[in-house]
């Protein structure tokens, strides 16, 4: 599969990591070239300097082509804005996006946006370790 | 009007002091507790804080019964979500937004929000017509049916001077409006109407065909060559 990672940061970097081990063609995008650093040095896929939410950078990284969209920077509207130019302009496949407000999420799941946030699921992971 | 503008910059503060001269009921979401405080203090009890993109903050300050919302922010990703919690959360029956990115405007569109606002289409166009030599000029955007109204001038030395408009290769889906010859008054072309230099042609087109029209009627520009 050909996919598509916006934001460089740990879970982006790891999950690029697993992809690419996995045989997939990975493109990272991120607006901070430094950030790649976090990238593991056998990784064979590109790393890309660029704004997900810019449509002229999301082609420069091949979406027409892509299989595959992901986005996981700090920003809750520049992952769900990029998903929805992924999904609605470049008709990607498959669209994921990480919200870590918990009502947005549930916003852009009922519009029919593949979200999901990761506070819910770890408060409740954190729960369940304290009254273990 | 319960107008609510999210965004307390430049552009948010002299939206909400107009339209609270206008007589509307008016409330700006300012994140910022400084900006918020400053605004208050200025303007009298108009500003909330809080982040205009949270559904528990817009439910906080009624947004449901609100008649219209603007953002006007400077990020567009930001201005996108919050007329979209308006929309989808709280039926506010019209959004507006503030894009920077020109390329948005369809997005925004296909995603449901009511109008699009870009300050840099905005300036593009102003400068496009103080321009005399400009090649062609966007008068007025049909967005609805996908057409616009553009004005295209004919250089003295076009290779269409002097050709009735029947000769031109005109792309199929644009039609010629108003011809205005230099001094003289403006005609509405028939198929033998011969172009002048300098005319003014009003036409009719659609983004795709733009530079078609333009080449039938200035001949075909020299395009830059390709980078290798």
């Amino acid at each position: 599969m050909k996919i598509i990672i916006m934001g460089c940061g740990r879970v982006g970097a790891h999950l690029a990591k697993m992809l690419d081990a996995d045989g997939h063609s990975v493109t990272i995008l991120d607006v901070d070239p430094y950030s790649f650093r976090r990238l593991s040095p056998d990784f064979k896929g590109t790393a890309l300097v660029g704004n997900g939410i810019d449509e002229a950078a999301l082609k420069r990284a091949g979406i027409e082509e892509a299989d595959a969209f992901v986005s996981v920077t700090q920003g809750d509207n520049r992952n769900v804005m990029a998903a929805q130019i992924a999904r609605h302009i470049f008709n990607v496949p498959k669209v994921l996006c990480r919200l870590y407000d918990p009502l947005r999420q549930e916003m852009y799941s009922t519009l029919g946006l593949d979200a999901f946030t990761p506070t819910t699921v770890i408060a409740e992971i954190l729960k369940e370790k304290l009254e273990s | 009007m319960y107008i609510i503008v999210v965004g307390g910059g430049r552009v948010g503060y002299y939206l909400t002091r107009a339209l609270l001269d206008e007589g509307h009921e008016v409330l700006m979401v300012e994140k910022s507790a400084t900006v918020c405080e400053i605004i208050n203090e200025e303007l009298g009890s108009v500003c909330h804080r809080g982040d205009g993109c949270e559904v528990a903050t817009m439910a906080e300050i009624g947004t449901e019964r609100a008649d219209m919302l603007v953002a006007v922010t400077g990020d567009d990703e930001d201005n996108l979500v919050s007329c979209q919690v308006a929309k989808h959360k709280f039926n506010v029956p019209r959004t507006i937004a503030r894009i920077g990115n020109p390329q948005n405007e369809v997005l925004f569109k296909k995603l449901g929000i009511d109008v699009t606002i870009s300050s840099t289409n905005l300036i593009l166009e102003n400068i496009e017509a103080e321009v005399p030599t400009h090649p062609l000029t966007h008068l007025l955007n049909l967005e609805d049916k996908g057409l616009e109204l553009v004005e295209v001038r004919i250089p003295p030395d076009s290779p269409t001077v002097g050709k009735a408009v029947d000769e031109l290769s005109l792309p199929p889906d644009s039609v010629l409006s108003l011809i205005i010859h230099k001094e003289r008054k403006p005609v509405v072309p028939t198929s033998s109407t011969v172009i002048e230099a300098e005319d003014q042609i009003i036409a009719l087109t659609t983004p795709e065909s733009e530079k078609e029209l333009r080449a039938a009627l200035r001949g075909a520009e020299k395009e830059p060559p390709a980078a290798a």
